[in-house]
């Protein structure tokens, strides 16, 4: 301790410190597509969408010097790409997963194409908050420094879950998810629901992004995301469509990234490509434990076609 | 079928009318149009293995006479072969830069069969006797860089241990790591240098987190070997640790925390293969060299960077550019214990027995496995 370094500690540290930076985008990708699931319609594509909103928040924060105007225009961005998802969708006979592996590859496509200029200048980062002035060890000042939009993150979670349940607007998602008869018969749209539930989600998954480029890791390249869009929408799966339990699985993916090269600097070295694999692996264990051939996943909304 | 045949053929004879039309030209070859084609498997301003390709790519566009055609983020698969073919055919290029590692075999072997007259230059050192005469493979010995960087390293650092994020372990990358330990060493015997492996060549997250756990060990000097170094510079800067480069020079992304940085100097090279071409000269199909042969170079010495460690790492730089110094001299014992290399062996830098490494020295605290 006295030399300033905290020795196996590192590991616990690393892990918790890591569910705070690396979880962020999980969050935001699996509350959105949370919403987007709740309303009946599955979207695959925000893998893209994550790109694009990283690219596009590093562009207007590179341009205009503010990061925060970045992270806006990643959400717009977001919300259109959902736009055009549901668009494409509400056509008869579309099938949504296949528009999402369309819109998760033109995302990607255009984020690349676009983003090409951006790779090398450095845009401004969003600020963090300080929580660890109370200590004295550089080590957990490093990790506790936070940035808003964790926080924001974390306070969706049960913003979102109170609404499903008590709201009108909660309400009337998860009636366009469980049965789109019910929701025509009281005169609503299950196409305008869906569009802004895919809207909603899209524009999260958006800010999602402009996390990944604007404070960790903090700038733009092509191998930014490397699928976390992808897992957080599986995420949702194993989350049991709970934005609660979404929010506890995003952590603990966040936890899982950092356990890798935590436990290779404090000297334990063998097997680290298993333990470089922690995120993909959780993923498997989750699913293998709680799938069941006797029933249907418990919790999915009716309407998804994975379920129909 | 036969139409195949018959366009293959048509091609082959145009690009072979295309060298010949180059070939009289004789020494002024090059003031007549040429065009040169360079593939890229990543993006060409990454920071890091594409750009400095890129950037040698620049160096021959501003000499007179030369057409640069370019192409990114070719996958080392059958598309390079279809963008080689293009490039030939299409671009009328008679001199080509496949800069990947595994672009070599079979695809570039395959194309300098069926394109007897084309020039083929790739980077990575893999070329044999059983290989085309027109293609070529060129490497940069650029562990003699790494060791500058070890010594400044070495001198800058406080807590006396440095901190390497990796791709793999594959013989290049532990060399680097060796040969960036051992220098060091020769500034502070007790340093030592602890890595981390992601797993592959480009993963930001993972790197970000190899950089946030190695100083969060105590860490206060860091350097990679990963295809675009601009993660680790960047966060290790903003936690307060001072950096070493790789690839190109990234002191713009960090001007306080950059020390120094192994760069490679393809802009010294490709101009001198086209002069040599130039000039009737042919290129050794095995073409290799360090910092003596103007293919890697040093990084300027960052604001940071003592007197001392300028003295001492401009000493050695000296003894490796005049050819007089050898890095791996026995004895050197690997951080199992083994003695890897005996007590009065050195072994050059031409040593074919480097390339097989499969050991980290002693002071380096990771494995291989």
């Amino acid at each position: 301790m006295a030399d300033g370094t905290i020795g196996l500690w590192t590991v616990p540290l690393a892990v918790f410190g890591g569910a705070i930076r690396v979880s962020t985008p999980f969050l935001f990708v699996s509350l959105g597509e949370c919403i987007t699931e709740r309303s009946g319609r599955i979207n695959l594509g925000l893998e893209g969408t994550l790109v694009m909103g990283a690219m596009s928040a590093y562009g207007i924060s590179y341009v205009t010097g503010s990061p925060w105007l970045g992270v806006l225009a990643a959400g717009v961005t977001g919300a259109l790409l959902g736009a055009l998802h549901a668009g494409i969708c509400s056509l008869p006979r579309v099938n949504d997963i296949a528009v999402g592996i369309a819109l998760m590859l033109f995302g990607t496509g255009l984020a690349f194409y676009l983003g090409k200029p951006l790779i090398e200048p450095t845009a401004p980062r969003l600020p963090a908050i300080d929580f660890g002035w109370w200590s004295d060890i550089a080590q957990v000042r490093a990790a506790l420094r936070i940035n808003v939009l964790f926080l924001i993150g974390i306070a969706l979670a049960p913003i979102l879950y109170w609404a499903f349940r008590t709201t009108r607007w909660g309400l009337l998602i998860r009636t366009a998810g469980e049965s789109s008869d019910a929701a025509r018969a009281m005169g609503y749209s299950v196409l305008a629901i869906r569009l802004r539930a895919t809207m909603v989600g899209g524009f999260l998954a958006g800010i999602g992004g402009s996390f990944l480029s604007l404070f960790y890791p903090g700038s733009w390249n092509e191998g930014l995301s490397s699928g976390q869009g992808v897992t957080a929408v599986a995420l949702v799966i194993f989350a049991r469509w709970d934005p609660m339990l979404c929010m506890w699985a995003s952590l603990a993916f966040g936890g899982a990234a950092a356990l890798g090269p935590a436990l290779q600097s404090v000297g334990v070295t063998s097997g680290y490509h298993l333990f470089n694999a922690a995120p993909y692996i959780l993923t498997l264990a989750i699913m293998i434990i709680t799938c069941s051939p006797k029933r249907t996943l418990t919790g999915a909304p009716a309407e998804l076609s994975i379920t129909r | 079928m036969d139409f195949g045949r018959i366009s293959r053929r048509h091609l082959l004879q145009g690009s072979a009318a295309l060298t010949l039309g180059t070939a009289f030209g004789g020494r002024t070859a090059f003031a007549a149009d040429t065009t040169i084609g360079f593939i890229y498997v990543g993006s060409r301003d990454d920071y890091g293995y594409n750009q400095a390709h890129a950037q040698g790519a620049a160096a021959l566009k501003k000499m007179p006479g030369l057409k640069v055609v370019e192409e990114e983020k070719v996958p080392e698969t059958d598309a390079v072969e279809k963008t080689m073919e293009s490039m030939i055919n299409l671009d009328g290029a008679t001199l080509l830069f496949p800069t990947s590692f595994g672009y070599y075999n079979p695809h570039v072997i395959k194309m300098a069969n069926k394109f007897p007259k084309i020039r083929f230059e790739h980077a990575g050192g893999l070329w044999t006797d059983k290989d085309p005469k027109n293609a070529g493979s060129y490497f940069g010995y650029i562990d003699e860089a790494q060791y500058i960087s070890g010594i400044v390293a070495g001198y800058s650092t406080k807590s006396g241990k440095l901190g390497f994020v990796a791709a793999k372990p594959i013989p290049q990358v532990l060399r680097n790591i060796n040969a960036f330990t051992l220098g060091a060493k020769l500034a502070n015997p007790k340093a030592t240098t602890q890595v981390i492996f992601t797993g592959d060549w480009s993963m930001p997250v993972k790197e970000a987190e190899a950089t946030n756990s190695l100083i969060d060990q105590g860490v206060d000097v860091l350097t990679c070997h990963v295809d675009g170094p601009k993660t680790m510079v960047e966060n290790a800067a903003r936690r307060g640790a001072m950096v070493c480069g790789y690839h190109v020079n990234q002191s713009p992304l960090a001007p306080k925390a950059y020390l120094t940085g192994a760069e490679w100097n393809w802009e010294a090279l490709y101009p001198k293969f086209v002069k040599m071409i130039a000039a009737g000269e042919a290129i050794p199909n095995f073409y290799r060299g360090g910092l003596k042969e103007e293919i890697v170079k040093v990084s300027p010495y960052g604001e940071a960077v003592s007197a001392e460690a300028r003295k001492h790492a401009d000493d050695i730089k000296a003894k490796l550019t005049a050819g007089t110094y050898t890095i791996f001299k026995g004895p050197i014992v690997d951080n199992k214990g083994k003695t890897v290399i005996g007590a009065g062996t050195e072994r050059g830098q031409r040593d074919t027995e480097l390339e097989k490494m499969d050991y980290l020295v002693e002071g380096v605290i990771g494995a291989t496995s």
